[in-house]
């Protein structure tokens, strides 16, 4: 009987933890949906009526937003392919090999992992602006790719390690080339690992702030993160704008949660995997 | 795949099977070809920062640097002022003391989500993972935005809610007040953190057998007497990444702060290492006293997560 009673109250205690986690979440759609005069009340709208997408629509017709859109495509493709390529390179290479400076590379590996962007950002200003790639794509794509090629490859290297050599082999006694082999028997064994290792990059450029903020001063090369700050500082010279502002916010982080929900499973099991197996 | 041919040596009894040879006699050349493009771009973006920074932090940047003069070398001389001047100390004690908290914050509400997770049925479970999810995949900027409209002095529906509950809360500014201006940072950021730590430890958890667990509560151990001396051993490698992943990264906490910053004071006794950093480098220039605080969290990055780096390289020995 206490047992049952106990259940219970875990249950709505369950839910009311959902329900306090979610609600900014909630709140941030809600507001986007409501008229902007609606919220300027004082009193809360709690549920999106009467919705409309006027201010969505004014956002997203804003050529500024077009350019950052833009800007973070471009940014985000390039740092993820860059970093997918070397560091799979690398994770075959301590997979597979035994060699002299094995061991540090992975030490390296594990220690570059631990850096924190926010106590590197003026070295890397110096070294972009330098080489006069403030602005560009490739300069901070390759600050990106060196942020996230350490958790890749440590993650790689697990699925690489997961495909026998024997298979290969035995593709290669079959006729194949040793190219061939690996194409067409490890690759497509290593897909997974590459996809969850890829998304994780994806997530890592889009969403990134610091080095964007120190690296891409110019407006028209804002990523969409700082082009959402500038919008905010932006309307809040006068009285804030919150309807605009959560509309913005909207649809920045609608496509990244849809996204993120897709293939979040693949992504936990290969974080805590790499995190607890080593 | 690059092959090594000049390698293949003394294969007489194998010249059927060329193309086994090189791989298994594991030509040196060929890893470090594999790893030169990785250790270029990090050597790159990540090195040679961490060089200049050091450097860096050995040398006077005042304002006849601004104009253009050579930084003198002087030593540990940043460091020095860096440890008698209690304003520069009281920043790095103010991010020490925030990321403790936050991050054992973040560990116990994450494990004990993990454990509600564990002992509720499938629906009340799964709500609660999907309200997880969607506020883990939350992009900071989108999520403090909403924050800080939540918080909103005038309009925000927290002041309003604690307003309608009788307490004094109308137009309560709490990014006025360094403590309130703490605490709904310290809100935000276990907010955001504490989705992943449930998640992994969700994952660890379901790694205990139900059968031990069954055999414990017939031996008469009560619910935290099985806590202690079952289920935490066997979830202790998460437990302890996840505390390390969370010391760092609340150690190195920035857009929180600057998009609160943003949204309400910008005084100095705001600050946390991150903002002080980026202030110091853009605003006063001081870059030699910047990169004195960027090795400060470097150094306690490194001896944070020192035992788990020794820990691993152990492994990798095997």
């Amino acid at each position: 009987m206490t047992a049952r009673l106990s259940r219970r109250l875990l249950t709505a205690l369950a839910f009311l933890i959902a329900l306090v986690w979610v609600f900014p979440v909630y709140w941030m759609l809600n507001s986007a949906l409501l008229p902007n005069t609606v919220l300027q009340s004082f009193i809360p709208t709690f549920f999106p009526v009467p919705a409309t997408l006027s201010n969505l629509r004014s956002v997203a017709t804003d050529p500024s937003f077009y350019s950052a859109l833009t800007m973070s495509l471009a940014v985000t493709f390039t740092a993820v392919i860059g970093c997918l390529l070397f560091a799979f390179l690398a994770a075959l290479a301590i997979s597979r090999f035994r060699f002299r400076g094995r061991a540090s590379f992975v030490l390296a590996v594990l220690l570059v992992q631990m850096l924190p962007a926010e106590g590197l950002f003026i070295a890397q200003y110096k070294m972009v602006s330098a080489a006069g790639l403030l602005n560009s794509v490739i300069g901070i794509s390759v600050i990106y790719m060196a942020a996230v090629i350490p958790f890749t490859v440590w993650m790689l290297r697990g699925f690489v390690a997961a495909v026998p050599l024997e298979l290969e082999e035995a593709g290669m006694m079959d006729g194949l080339s040793r190219s061939g082999a690996f194409m067409r028997i490890t690759l497509p064994l290593l897909a997974p690992g590459l996809v969850a290792s890829g998304v994780y990059a994806f997530l890592q450029a889009w969403n990134e702030f610091t080095v964007a903020l120190v690296l891409l001063p110019d407006s028209a090369a804002h990523t969409l993160p700082l082009w959402l700050r500038s919008f905010i500082q932006a309307s809040a010279t006068r009285e804030t704008d919150w309807a605009q502002v959560m509309a913005a916010s909207t649809i920045v982080a609608v496509p990244v949660i849809l996204f993120f929900l897709l293939v979040q499973g693949r992504m936990t099991s290969g974080l805590v995997a790499g995190a607890v197996k080593g | 795949m690059p092959t090594a041919p000049a390698t293949r040596t003394g294969s007489a009894a194998a010249p059927a099977t060329p193309a086994r040879a090189p791989r298994r006699r594991r030509t040196p050349r060929v890893p470090y070809l594999l790893l030169l493009p990785a250790v270029l771009v990090l050597l790159l973006g990540m090195g040679y920062p961490v060089v200049w920074q050091a450097l860096t932090s050995l040398r006077d940047f005042g304002l006849a640097q601004q104009f253009g003069a050579p930084a003198e070398f002087i030593g540990l001389g940043n460091y020095a002022e860096l440890v008698t001047d209690p304003q520069l100390l009281a920043v790095v004690a103010r991010s020490i003391a925030f990321c403790l908290v936050a991050a054992g914050l973040t560990v116990l509400l994450g494990t004990l989500f993990a454990l509600l997770m564990t002992a509720v049925a499938t629906p009340a479970r799964m709500t609660l993972q999907v309200s997880l999810l969607l506020a883990w995949a939350m992009p900071v900027v989108a999520a403090m935005t909403v924050w800080i409209w939540l918080f909103d002095r005038r309009r925000g529906v927290i002041n309003y809610t604690l307003d309608a509950l009788g307490l004094p809360f109308e137009r309560f500014d709490w990014l006025s007040n360094p403590w309130t201006f703490f605490l709904v940072a310290l809100i935000v950021v276990v907010w955001m953190s504490v989705p992943f730590v449930a998640f992994a430890m969700y994952a660890g958890l379901t790694q205990v057998s139900p059968e031990v667990l069954e055999a414990a509560a017939i031996d008469g151990a009560d619910g935290f007497a099985r806590f202690r001396h079952i289920i935490l051993p066997m979830v202790r490698p998460v437990l302890s990444i996840v505390l390390l992943l969370q010391l760092i990264w609340d150690l190195r906490v920035f857009t929180q702060f600057t998009m609160l910053q943003d949204a309400g004071s910008k005084s100095s006794d705001y600050d946390v290492l991150g903002t002080y950093i980026y202030k110091l480098a853009t605003s006063a220039q001081d870059f030699g006293m910047a990169s004195a605080f960027s090795i400060i969290v470097l150094l306690l990055t490194i001896a944070l997560s020192w035992f788990y780096v020794r820990d691993l390289m152990k492994q990798e020995d095997q």
